[in-house]
């Protein structure tokens, strides 16, 4: 049973087209790692009847042998993530009973390439949050443990999608990243997490945060997964407004690719005072292990790195109070009867959101208010654009930019929820990528002086997602990240 | 024309605006693809994106935009080739997203005016300040339960062209005369059917009132007036209110009123505490809408001729009447209509049947123009016949009523019916010698002085010839052997 956990998407690919074992062997090997690790609180939902129908089938396109880029390959789903006649809640009050008519055109994909649904997964509630605490069905449980036995956050918002992947109990995840999403918990569980280019996924049927942030991506145990993964997702959508008309280029030949020649950026606006040194150490050795693989590190300047974090705490809130005024109790989800139109809406409202979604709604709708516009969101607006342009010039002289993913490890639950600006530093690495529309991964690479997972970042010019998994996978290959966390469903190492 | 209007106290200038909400032609909405068709039963005509369902987007339909240029085109605007989708934020139950997709600071096309004719044939320019582009909101139905109501999203996301005009129109006259011109330039344009009935064209009145030569005075808006009597009657409600509270030493509150149609009185809506902060900021789920000088001219080239350019072309060179040229322009398909009868015929001659006999035969069978049972065509053909002296006018008269009836040509029923005028001179002499051999005696009375008899006489005559005699020829001829 632990032998096929062992497997890595691509091998198991590897393995299933050989026929030497099939999609419904593979399933209820997670399955049982799906109920190994329940005191984890993964998954919300789990949907294994529709999983094992999804294996029966994809084992026959095996037979068959038309079998797509993902076939077998069991993965589970954020529950932001709109799937059909399938609960989807995005962890709140307000949705719990929303099944939607409809299937994401993101996770339409990836059915279509013949993956395996294994359930929905914990988040933060609307994708709000750095730690999964926000989550109406609690915290999902980082599956690495401090030598106190603490439970650890998995970091969020895409917290259960992290730590499933972590923990052995899916193979591939799906997650959105708006602010660092993916990244920082693929950091903090020591896995895979990338986030595309703005516009390669599509956004319809995603569960809308901030419209012009959010971006689904994938987590996975290697950078190669993470391509294989990646190329079913990605694509233009006519549904999309924003969704880029680019085809998506096979990134598996990027993963081995090599990157001699390849030019590094160091940004020295990265390094914050009283940094923590197990990450600045980290930091060192990611690009001490560029050079070896033949790669030029230069140090490059991104002047307006200091700028990111309030700019997106005034950008994302903005949008998401707009993006939230559909939830009102008026055509599904959430309904508090009242007497009036407007006490229905406060009662539902205030019933149906947690308070970190309420404090976001509170903060955008503040920053868009008569007055305020000018100061706070245009002003945010174009800083934003400034933001981009130190990329853009940088990406003149380098092809990548390496940088920590987190400025610390992964910290207990309960330990920053209390105090909002505290979890909101958390992006303080992530949010740049995100307002400038930029491709971005983290990759494990070594490990604190707690054990605790550290991920290196790594971000490339719009749409050279390429570039990334070249520099990733020389990243990975040096780090040799052991993938172990105490509370895994099976021998993984 | 004096529009001055006179208080207690003095003189007062009456300004007006108005933002008219036009529903775009279109088989789908503006940012999705459900129907856009009116009279469906309650929500059968809104997709996932209409209803606001997590995770949904807009997606621009280009046919709206393509409509929206083409009526900036009709007002003479300027066109702007970038314009931006902005989200007005507010709350209500039959706006299912939360907000309305509109456009704030940069609307698809800019300033243009509109050229007005008033009853005493005087015309003046309303400008226009800008259209733009937004969703329609549903419908709330309060009337259906006694305490709950009813949403319809059918309208939801439909196509709306907001026009906004500049403050220049001064009497109700010129309100309802320039309601009137635009609903025509839209429904000759076919970017709107201009129904105010059916709600696809609802205007909002701002009126204020001042001193000549002063500022602007304080401004109401009185919302969602859907017919020209209601327009007027509110304008002069409000002109009249609002004189009143200056003069007895009141101010004018800025607000929102509402139209009462069974007092014809206006009242608050809401006031300014109570005015929606809209928070607009530009919708991140839209790219700005762009297009080229290319895109603009291909829809110039396929633009109809528009009632002025067809009204002048009918003073100027057909020599018509303007009362006339405004009847015959009123429809597109009228002008249309009326363009093919007179072709290579007498204008005026045509326009004079139209307008007549023909509206007339159409009013009275309750129908449309559509619907006539004589086509331009035919009334050119009959026209033709009284133009080469086949038939009298008033014989005319009589071919028109059976081509009505019978849908057929004029030369078929003249045949038929032998109803063929009698222009032969020898044919009518012989009838006139008939008539005054068998009325001598009248003959010597007119002859004496009764110079009214001569009406008689033509009218024998007339009889005798079952009404085909050539009436001109028949008083010509009988002048002559009656003065002989």
């Amino acid at each position: 049973m632990s032998e096929l956990l062992k497997m890595t998407a691509t091998q198991a690919r590897k393995s299933l087209l050989k026929r030497e074992i099939s999609s419904v062997e593979l399933l209820n090997a997670y399955q049982t790692a799906m109920e190994k690790t329940e005191a984890l609180n993964n998954y919300v939902t789990p949907t294994l009847e529709v999983a094992k129908e999804m294996a029966i089938e994809a084992d026959k396109t095996y037979a068959k042998g038309n079998a797509g880029l993902l076939a077998g390959l069991p993965i589970g789903v954020k529950d932001l993530f709109c799937t059909k006649d399938i609960e989807t809640t995005a962890c709140s009050a307000m949705l719990k009973g929303f099944f939607p008519p409809y299937e994401s055109t993101v996770t339409s994909n990836v059915w279509k390439s013949g993956g395996v649904m294994l359930g929905k997964l914990n988040c933060d509630e609307f994708a709000m949050g750095s730690s999964n605490e926000t989550s109406i069905f609690g915290p999902a449980i980082n599956p690495w443990s401090k030598i106190d036995g603490s439970d650890l956050s998995p970091g969020g918002s895409s917290g259960g999608s992290a730590s499933s992947v972590a923990a052995g109990a899916a193979l591939m995840s799906l997650g959105t990243d708006t602010g660092g999403s993916i990244r920082q918990p693929a950091a903090f569980c020591g896995v895979v997490g990338l986030k595309p280019t703005y516009g390669r996924c599509s956004r319809w049927g995603i569960v809308a945060f901030a419209s012009s942030l959010d971006q689904a991506g994938p987590f996975t145990r290697t950078v190669e997964d993470s391509a294989l993964i990646f190329s079913a997702m990605a694509g233009h959508d006519q549904k999309d407004s924003t969704s880029a008309s680019l085809e998506t280029p096979n990134f598996s030949e990027a993963v081995h690719s090599g990157i001699e020649g390849l030019r590094i950026g160091i940004p020295a606006e990265y390094y914050l005072d009283g940094m923590d040194t197990d990450i600045l150490n980290l930091w060192r050795k990611g690009r001490a292990w560029l050079e070896q693989a033949g790669a030029k590190v230069v140090d490059i300047s991104l002047p307006h790195t200091k700028y990111a974090l309030p700019c997106y705490y005034i950008i994302a809130p903005a949008e998401a109070s707009s993006n939230l005024a559909r939830y009102d109790g008026v055509k599904y989800g959430k309904r508090m009867e009242k007497e009036s139109l407007d006490a229905m809406y406060e009662a539902t409202r205030a019933d149906g959101f947690g308070e970190e979604v309420q404090r976001r709604i509170l903060i955008g709708t503040y920053a868009l208010s008569a007055g305020y516009y000018d100061a706070y969101y245009l002003k945010a607006q174009q800083v934003r654009r400034l933001i981009k342009e130190d990329f853009d010039k940088a990406f003149n002289d380098v092809d990548v930019i390496l940088t920590p993913t987190t400025p610390t490890a992964a910290f207990p639950i309960g330990a920053e929820i209390s105090d909002p600006i505290t979890m909101y530093l958390n992006d303080v690495f992530t949010v740049p990528a995100n307002l400038a529309g930029l491709p971005g991964i983290s990759v494990p690479a070594g490990l604190s002086k707690q054990g605790l997972p550290l991920g290196l970042q790594l971000l490339a010019a719009s749409f050279r997602e390429d570039r990334i998994f070249s520099a990733a996978s020389a990243i990975e290959k040096q780090a040799e990240f052991s993938l172990a966390p105490v509370r895994a469903a099976g021998d993984l190492q | 024309m004096s529009t001055l209007v006179s208080g207690r106290t003095g003189e007062w200038e009456i300004v007006i605006g108005m933002e008219v909400h036009a529903q775009v032609v279109s088989n789908s909405k503006l940012f999705s693809g459900s129907s856009a068709i009116f009279g469906a039963s309650p929500n059968n005509h809104v997709s996932l994106v209409d209803a606001a369902m997590p995770g949904m987007l807009p997606v621009i339909n280009a046919q709206c935009v393509k409509q929206a240029v083409l009526t900036g085109l009709g007002l003479n605007a300027k066109i702007n080739k970038f314009s931006v989708f902005d989200r007005k934020n507010y709350f209500y139950a039959d706006l299912p997203q939360g907000y309305q997709i509109s456009q704030f600071k940069h609307p698809i096309v800019g300033e243009g005016e509109v050229q007005i004719e008033l009853s005493d044939g005087s015309t003046h320019k309303v400008g226009i300040e800008r259209l733009h582009l937004e969703q329609d909101a549903g419908k709330s139905l309060h009337d259906q339960h006694p305490s709950k109501s009813y949403i319809d999203l059918n309208r939801s996301g439909v196509a709306l062209m907001e026009i906004v005009s500049k403050p220049e129109m001064h009497s109700a006259d010129q309100a309802a005369a320039y309601i009137k011109k635009l609903r025509s330039i839209l429904r000759y344009l076919g970017t709107c059917d201009g129904n105010m009935e059916e709600g696809s064209l609802r205007a909002d009145v701002n009126v204020s009132v001042r001193r000549p030569g002063e500022a602007l005075g304080t401004r109401t808006e009185t919302k969602n007036l859907n017919s020209v009597k209601f327009i007027m009657q509110t304008i002069e409600f409000e002109v009249q209110r609002q004189i009143e509270l200056i003069e007895n030493g009141g101010e004018v509150v800025q607000e929102t009123r509402l139209f009462d149609t069974t007092t014809g009185m206006t009242r608050t809506m809401r006031g300014k505490e109570d005015a929606h902060d809209y928070r607009y900021f530009p919708d991140p789920d839209l790219l700005p809408l762009t297009f080229d000088d290319a895109f603009i001219d291909e829809l110039k080239i396929g633009m109809p001729e528009l009632p002025d350019e067809i009204k002048f072309r009918m003073v100027n060179e057909y020599g018509l009447s303007s009362y006339d040229a405004n009847v015959l322009t009123e429809e597109r398909e009228t002008a249309a209509f009326y363009e093919l009868a007179s072709e290579g015929r007498d204008r005026k001659i045509t326009a004079n049947w139209m307008s007549v006999e023909l509206f007339g035969a159409l009013n009275k069978a309750g129908i449309e123009l559509a619907q006539s049972p004589v086509g331009p065509n035919q009334l050119g053909g009959l026209i033709d016949l009284i133009s080469d002296g086949s038939i009298s006018g008033k014989i005319a008269k009589e071919v028109f009523s059976e081509m009505f009836e019978t849908g057929k040509d004029a030369k078929l029923i003249v045949d038929e019916k032998g109803l063929k005028q009698v222009s032969d001179e020898s044919a009518i002499s012989a009838m006139i010698d008939d008539v005054l051999a068998t009325n001598s005696d009248k003959v010597n009375e007119y002859r004496g002085g009764k110079e009214k008899l001569f009406g008689f006489f033509v009218g024998q005559v007339m009889k005798a010839s079952k009404g085909q005699a050539n009436p001109g020829m028949v008083n010509k001829l009988l002048k002559q052997k009656l003065d002989f």
